[in-house]
């Protein structure tokens, strides 16, 4: 079935763009790119329907081995993909919404400098995203989690000349690689413990081992593998790399940030399925830090002023209520929201890209307004991306999010109710974001007949302004994409995910009615609030803030989270590195060892040319004297 | 110690003993090699040396019955002469440009 | 006899050796090198040496030494000057000497046992003609090799020694 073209062509694309892309034009960039995304979508959909998953059929994995990689005593791990269910989820995923983002992205970056770079690392992107989701063992999978963390870093720091963008870009390198230590860590026990790497192997292994007895070894690996999901999936306490991560170009922030690489920890708790429901306290464990999450996250997006920021927090939350549907056992009810989320929260960032767009640079919420008139489209779209994400029926958030409320009130009513709450903050604080952006009157500094460069802020992307003239809507090449997604995320809630993962996961449980309407009611409550909150009465959330200062304070600066990092973790390690490591071990040990034998030749050599002291006299003598004692030496020993 | 032959005015002349005057001569031309300071002079020590390297030569000869080492001797007596013809040369040279004899003031090849 | 001549001739020899080393003026040192030589010269014809006796005497003795006379007086550098020599070399250095032949000597008696004693004609084989043969038959390639010494000997002198054409 050559699967391994999936991942091939988009790495073909990075190599012609990345080696020759300086001398090709625009037109000749754009279709190496688009082109081998579009035919990389293509063969998923040749391979999977001659597989027949779309027809009912793919009940098992479907195996490629290529070659082996490394042969170690009983260590066997080859280069191979697999296809089930799940990584058919993800790759119409992937290729799909990456797509339509590559083609949005070639009218977005089109002013801007670097383009072929930027064509060539997003390619570079799929490529490795492609071979976390199709590789059948762990090591593949790593090798696609390492490559798409480069890749982000790439990226986010892709305007590399501004300084803030590039210590974005280190900020998630540098947390993701605190995740990923817990995940090498699980890859080593893994191996240890059973002895292969190789997914159905291990996987078989875990079912029919008793849950007494190995209940310690699943923790710990389950632990250790969440270590790693939370950090390239940004839940707590590794998620303060996302909202940084902004600082990206846009298209990134929508592909990566939100559709594709924050899934892949969803993608390997749901892989290693069987190791967490081996070990309760682990998936109690990826429940709890997932409601947490989803909770913190929604409480700081109320506040945010930065319309990306808004959504990067939104996507921490989803991803935490991914991550309850994961850790509640009901891991197709986890899976769900990957797809409906890809839709809407990829078209919430390219519709907010089209708004910046369209402002020439402008993210801050406080300079927007109005704008449903002079940019329809996006606000249509943008409008439909907001109901889905609020869970409004019958559009696709409501479907999966109603799927994990029903897994988590099985699980634990108290976080029902959390997850409730959180969705009336959610519907309120991206309604928020669409009212102020689109209604009301224009707060901007744009002419609004005619515009100029507006320059961007810290911590916003550095899109630049490009001259032309008024706040106009998006070229066809942006806007298609968007009305493309549209459509999915009104629609996308059909596509029964829970009962196509069922052979996998097992059937996904109904929940009462009465927790439907709730959280339907909490969501329409939360657009309602918005909406009294931002058009009927702007005054009212004036007064709360300044009545609840103190609150509003901390929402408003994340909980301070950051600093208390840097002063915990950040500071310490930099300080000791320079006092410790750079001045004392690498100055004086290491150098002094270095310097020091240089030191004792040179004394030796000192010491020894004291001998040459230039009378021949002193010569003569020594050689009396050592005539003498080879004389007495044979005289004693009786011969030589 | 063994005893010796008859030691009498009228008798053989013991073997040992030309060994014996050997490394007398030999002794002291060591000690003029170390203890003099005029050039030339240690040099007429190194041929004292030799000459008593040369007395070993002959007496050894002697007593094996065979002339070899009065070849030896005959062949140092000749590198002898030829090193001090060369040495003395030297010793003129050394003179013309350090304008001494002292064999302490010729060091400048020192550390 | 041969005990009275030996005691007699070595006792020159010793004399002028010790003669060697304690003058001050370099002409009493190289005289009495040749007094040692010529005592030498003497001790060997007592061992039979006759060709090396009188090889000593023209060569050594007549050439060498001449050559040595004619460099000290060309030089005339005069008495040594004295110096202030350490405690422990003056003192120490005579005393030595004594241990040294004295170890010296022990170790020749210790591995030569005493046999038959020298006496004056007891050895034949040290005519002009015996040794004029094994020169040239057995030893001929040495002798070739010391005439090629010579030579090379002759012309260092010469480009050693000669004055500087200004």
């Amino acid at each position: 079935m050559q699967l391994w073209l999936i991942p091939i062509l988009p790495l073909a694309g990075f190599i012609l763009n990345g080696v020759f892309g300086r001398k090709l034009s625009k037109a000749v960039i754009n279709t190496i790119a688009v082109g081998s995304v579009l035919l990389s979508f293509l063969w998923v959909l040749k391979t999977l329907s001659a597989l027949g998953a779309f027809s009912g059929g793919l009940e098992q994995t479907y195996k490629e081995q290529y070659f082996s990689w490394i042969q170690s005593g009983a260590l066997n791990i080859g280069v191979d993909f697999a296809v089930d269910r799940l990584t058919a989820v993800w790759l119409m995923v992937v290729t799909g919404v990456g797509l339509l983002i590559h083609i949005y992205a070639t009218g977005y970056m089109a002013h801007e400098g670097g383009y072929y770079r930027f064509f060539a690392y997003l390619n570079l992107f799929m490529f490795f995203m492609l071979v976390l989701v199709l590789g059948a063992n762990f090591l593949l999978l790593f090798v696609g989690w390492e490559g798409v963390g480069l890749c982000s870093y790439l990226l986010i720091g892709f305007y590399f000349l501004e300084k803030f963008a590039t210590d974005a870009g280190n900020k998630a390198f540098i947390v993701n690689r605190i995740g990923d230590f817990g995940f090498v860590l699980a890859i080593f026990l893994i191996g240890n413990h059973f002895k292969t790497l190789d997914f159905t192997t291990v996987m078989e292994q875990v079912k029919t081992m008793p849950i007494e007895s190995s209940i310690g070894w699943m923790t710990a690996i389950g632990l250790l593998l969440l270590v790693g999901a939370t950090g390239k999936s940004a839940q707590i306490p590794l998620y303060v790399w996302l909202p940084d991560a902004m600082a990206g170009p846009t298209p990134v922030s929508a592909l990566i940030h939100a559709a594709t690489m924050v899934t892949a920890g969803i993608y390997m708790i749901a892989r290693s399925a069987q190791i967490y429901l081996h070990s309760s306290m682990a998936l109690d464990l990826v429940a709890i830090i997932g409601i947490a999450t989803a909770f913190v996250a929604a409480t700081i997006g109320l506040c945010q002023t930065d319309i990306k920021k808004v959504f990067a927090y939104s996507t921490v939350s989803q991803l935490g209520y991914m991550f309850v549907g994961l850790g509640t056992g009901a891991f197709s009810a986890g899976v769900f929201p990957v797809m409906t989320h890809a839709f809407f929260k990829a078209l919430l960032f390219l519709g907010a890209g089209s708004v910046i767009h369209a402002l020439s640079g402008e993210q801050e919420l406080s300079k927007m307004g109005g704008l449903r008139k002079k940019i329809p489209i996006t606000f249509i779209t943008l409008m439909c991306a907001g109901v889905a994400i609020a869970g409004v029926p019958p559009f696709s958030g409501f479907h999966s999010k109603d799927a994990i409320l029903a897994a988590a009130y099985e699980h634990a009513p108290w976080m029902y109710w959390v997850g409730v709450f959180t969705a009336g903050m959610t519907a309120f604080y991206v309604f928020r974001a669409l009212f102020l952006c689109f209604f009301g009157e224009y707060r901007g500094d744009l002419d609004t007949s005619h515009g100029h460069d507006a320059h961007g802020h810290d911590a916003h992307d550095a899109h630049g302004g490009h001259g032309h003239s008024g706040i106009h809507e998006s070229p066809a090449v942006m806007w298609i994409p968007l009305a493309i997604l549209a459509l999915l995320s009104l629609g996308g809630g059909y596509i029964d995910i829970p009962k196509y993962l069922a052979p996998m996961f097992g059937d996904p449980h109904e929940g009462e009615a009465w927790l439907m309407y709730v959280s339907v009611a909490s969501g329409l409550a939360g657009i309602g609030i918005a909406a009294w909150f931002y058009l009927l009465s702007p005054a009212v959330p004036e007064a709360l803030a300044r009545g609840f200062a103190t609150p509003y304070r901390w929402l408003l600066n994340k909980y301070f989270v950051d600093e208390f990092y840097d002063s915990t973790v950040v500071n310490p390690m930099i300080d000791g590195s320079r006092v410790f490591l750079w001045k004392v071990a690498d100055v004086r040990i290491i150098d002094g060892a270095v310097n020091g034998a240089g030191t004792v030749a040179r004394a030796t050599g000192s010491l020894l040319r004291l001998a040459q002291s230039g009378y021949i006299r002193n010569y003569a003598a020594w050689v009396v004297g050592g005539s003498i004692l080879v004389i007495a030496y044979m005289g004693l020993r009786g011969s030589f | 110690m063994p005893p010796m032959p008859q030691l009498s005015l009228s008798g053989v002349v013991p073997f040992n003993w030309y060994l014996i005057l050997s490394v007398i001569l030999f002794a002291l031309g060591v000690a003029g090699f170390l203890f003099r300071r005029n050039i030339i002079t240690v040099f007429m020590s190194i041929e004292l040396m030799l000459n008593a390297v040369n007395l070993t030569f002959i007496a050894f000869s002697y007593k094996m019955g065979q002339n070899d080492g009065h070849i030896f001797s005959f062949f140092v007596m000749v590198v002898a002469a030829a090193e001090a013809a060369v040495g003395l040369a030297i010793i003129l040279t050394v003179f013309k440009n350090r304008q001494t004899l002292e064999i302490d003031e010729v060091s400048s090849l020192n550390n | 006899m041969d005990v009275i001549l030996f005691l007699l001739f070595a006792g020159v020899a010793v004399i002028c050796a010790i003669n060697l080393v304690l003058q001050t003026h370099p002409i009493s040192s190289a005289l009495s090198l040749v007094g040692v030589m010529g005592a030498l010269a003497l001790i060997y014809l007592q061992l039979g040496g006759e060709f090396i006796a009188m090889a000593q005497l023209i060569v050594y003795a007549g050439a060498v030494m001449v050559l040595f006379v004619f460099v000290i007086m060309l030089l005339n550098e005069g008495k040594e000057r004295k110096m202030q020599r350490k405690l422990w070399v003056r003192w120490g250095g005579p005393p030595l000497l004594f241990v040294f032949v004295a170890i010296m000597a022990t170790v020749v008696e210790h591995f030569l046992p005493p046999s038959e004693g020298v006496t004056f004609g007891a050895f034949t084989k040290g005519t002009a003609e015996a040794i004029g043969t094994k020169l040239f038959t057995v030893y001929l390639l040495p002798f070739e090799v010391t005439s090629v010494l010579i030579l090379i000997a002759i012309v260092g002198a010469i480009v050693l020694a000669r004055k500087e054409i200004d």
